[in-house]
């Protein structure tokens, strides 16, 4: 049975999808990840356009064009003010070294694999395979939380989860009703602004961004 | 009688391939040379640079250490022969030539480490200090490299079902047409892999003479005159015979099929196209990356491993 072409195409945006998780995962530089970032979202809104154009869902082509400014061009926007503002273009410090992260990424995929497997059985639809990659990039993005030891990379990590779990909402199931979406935008950009807050807070306190110094707040 | 006249051409065009492979190969090296040349805004030596050096080569004597063992010897005619054999076996101008059924794609990787084995004992053999810091670090990169090779091999065998190149080559080019994610993945994977077992630039920078960045060039310095010659068109015929695998699996449109001896000069013209958008891509490649450190030499082939398995992964999940 021949696979439609759009949907070969949801799926190369959605292998690409998870590379870029991957890049972001082994990334040492915090202003390639910050641009990263935006290619995820990037690819992200791509997809959502196919899809939207696919099933011939017309909030779709709003939920495309809202991820294209907020993910691409206002978010990574912001960040970059951020860090220059902070001065802190090039210190990204994994708590383990690139290699092993890698090797426990792989684990994570095939994890998030066998996992989403008996899910697409039961789905209906022919994008249910996109589960698991969607599945293993939010928890590609929690690992990559896991690992870093600066707040902005840690956040750059939440967003890309939040863009993980867009990606399961619009190609598994083609997406959530639009008031739901704009929430979820709402929210991402609102924490944005408050991680922003926290990071001058963090430094003016420690001197540093580093959130080990934080363990140190506790009554003696 | 039919049935003889297509064994006799087979055989025929497996020998035209065997020769067109050997002389052609030098060709290819100057070819990314001259390229690298032009990006560098320098003139370059022209496409014919490595048939002088391999003819200046072959007219010199030969000069040896005095405790080299046969080993030492017969390792040029091993490594050259290993990597003949390769180009033989993958499937350049036509599908199904007799020799490409005789291994597939898992001994050929057997070939490849068959010829490096015996060239790093070779460059252990004189007891240099230099023979056996390339022959260590030819030995770490390869065994990072051997494994995203094989992972790559499977990927398209997966698709296709089957080990043997010429049925992979012959699936890839004439079914209909599809977006592969999983060959995407594979295809970046085999570019690192390419660019690290054939010394290239950025593991690897065979025209520097510097004791801290050489791998290949450490392990060969021993040698001289004809054997020198031999070792020198072997690599040649590495680059060739890698660039043919990887136009084999992700390009191989226009390859002559199945008994159709026709189609024969379109799928020459096509692979000598194809060769020099190969060269000079590769050539592209090597100017604008850098050189690495060697330590960082693992992380870029671990990368090639990650992309490998990813495209192993999501063959399974998308079965694409």
């Amino acid at each position: 049975m021949p696979i439609p072409l759009t949907l070969q195409f949801i799926n190369l945006l959605a292998a690409l999808l998870l590379l870029v998780a991957f890049a972001m995962l082994t990334q040492r530089r915090i202003l390639s990840l910050i641009n990263l970032f935006a290619l995820q979202g990037a690819v992200l809104a791509l997809s959502t356009f196919v899809v939207a154009y696919s099933t011939g869902q017309h909030h779709l082509y709003y939920s495309a064009g809202l991820t294209l400014l907020l993910k691409v061009l206002l978010l990574p926007w912001l960040l970059h003010r951020l860090i220059q503002r902070l001065n802190v273009r090039w210190d990204v410090e994994t708590l383990i070294n690139i290699p092993t992260t890698m090797l426990v990424g792989i684990a994570l995929v095939i994890f998030s694999f066998n996992l989403a497997a008996p899910i697409t059985q039961l789905a209906e639809g022919l994008t249910r395979g996109l589960i698991g990659i969607a599945l293993a990039s939010v928890l590609l993005s929690l690992l990559m939380m896991l690992t870093r030891r600066k707040a902005v990379s840690q956040v750059v990590a939440f967003l890309s989860l939040e863009n993980g779990l867009f990606f399961a909402a619009t190609s598994a199931t083609q997406g959530m009703p639009l008031v739901v979406e704009l929430g979820i935008a709402l929210d991402v950009l609102v924490a944005t602004f408050i991680f922003g807050i926290f990071f001058f807070q963090i430094r003016e306190t420690f001197d540093s961004l580093d959130i080990t110094h934080m363990e140190k707040l506790k009554d003696d | 009688m039919m049935e003889n006249a297509n064994l006799l051409f087979a055989i025929l065009f497996q020998l035209a391939q065997l020769l067109v492979v050997v002389l052609l190969a030098p060709l290819l090296t100057g070819w990314v040379n001259q390229c690298q040349a032009w990006l560098q805004n320098r003139s370059g030596a022209g496409v014919l640079q490595p048939y002088r050096v391999l003819r200046k080569l072959f007219h010199k004597d030969a000069v040896m250490a005095h405790n080299a063992s046969p080993l030492f010897r017969v390792t040029p005619y091993i490594v050259f022969g290993c990597m003949w054999l390769a180009a033989a076996i993958i499937p350049i101008i036509a599908v199904d030539l007799p020799f490409s059924l005789a291994a597939d794609v898992i001994a050929l990787v057997g070939v490849f480490a068959l010829a490096r084995v015996f060239l790093a004992l070779a460059a252990m053999d004189i007891g240099t200090a230099f023979g056996s810091l390339g022959a260590r670090r030819e030995m770490l990169v390869s065994f990072l490299a051997e494994p995203a090779l094989l992972m790559v091999f499977f990927t398209a065998s997966m698709i296709s079902h089957s080990t043997q190149l010429p049925r992979i080559v012959e699936t890839l080019a004439h079914h209909q047409f599809m977006l592969y994610p999983s060959l995407a993945f594979a295809g970046l994977a085999f570019l690192i892999v390419l660019l690290a077992e054939n010394a290239r630039i950025p593991v690897d920078n065979p025209s520097t003479h510097l004791e801290l960045t050489m791998i290949h060039e450490a392990m060969i310095l021993e040698y001289s005159a004809r054997h020198l010659a031999l070792i020198e068109w072997a690599s040649s015929l590495k680059l060739f015979a890698y660039i043919s695998i990887g136009i084999a699996l992700f390009l191989p449109h226009g390859i002559a099929e199945v008994d159709n001896w026709g189609g024969m000069p379109l799928a020459i013209v096509a692979l000598l196209v194809k060769l020099m958008l190969a060269g000079a891509a590769l050539a592209v490649f090597e100017i604008v990356s850098a050189k690495l450190r060697i330590f960082r030499a693992p992380e870029f082939l671990g990368t090639a491993f990650l992309l490998a398995v990813l495209g192993l992964l999501i063959h399974f999940l998308l079965g694409a």
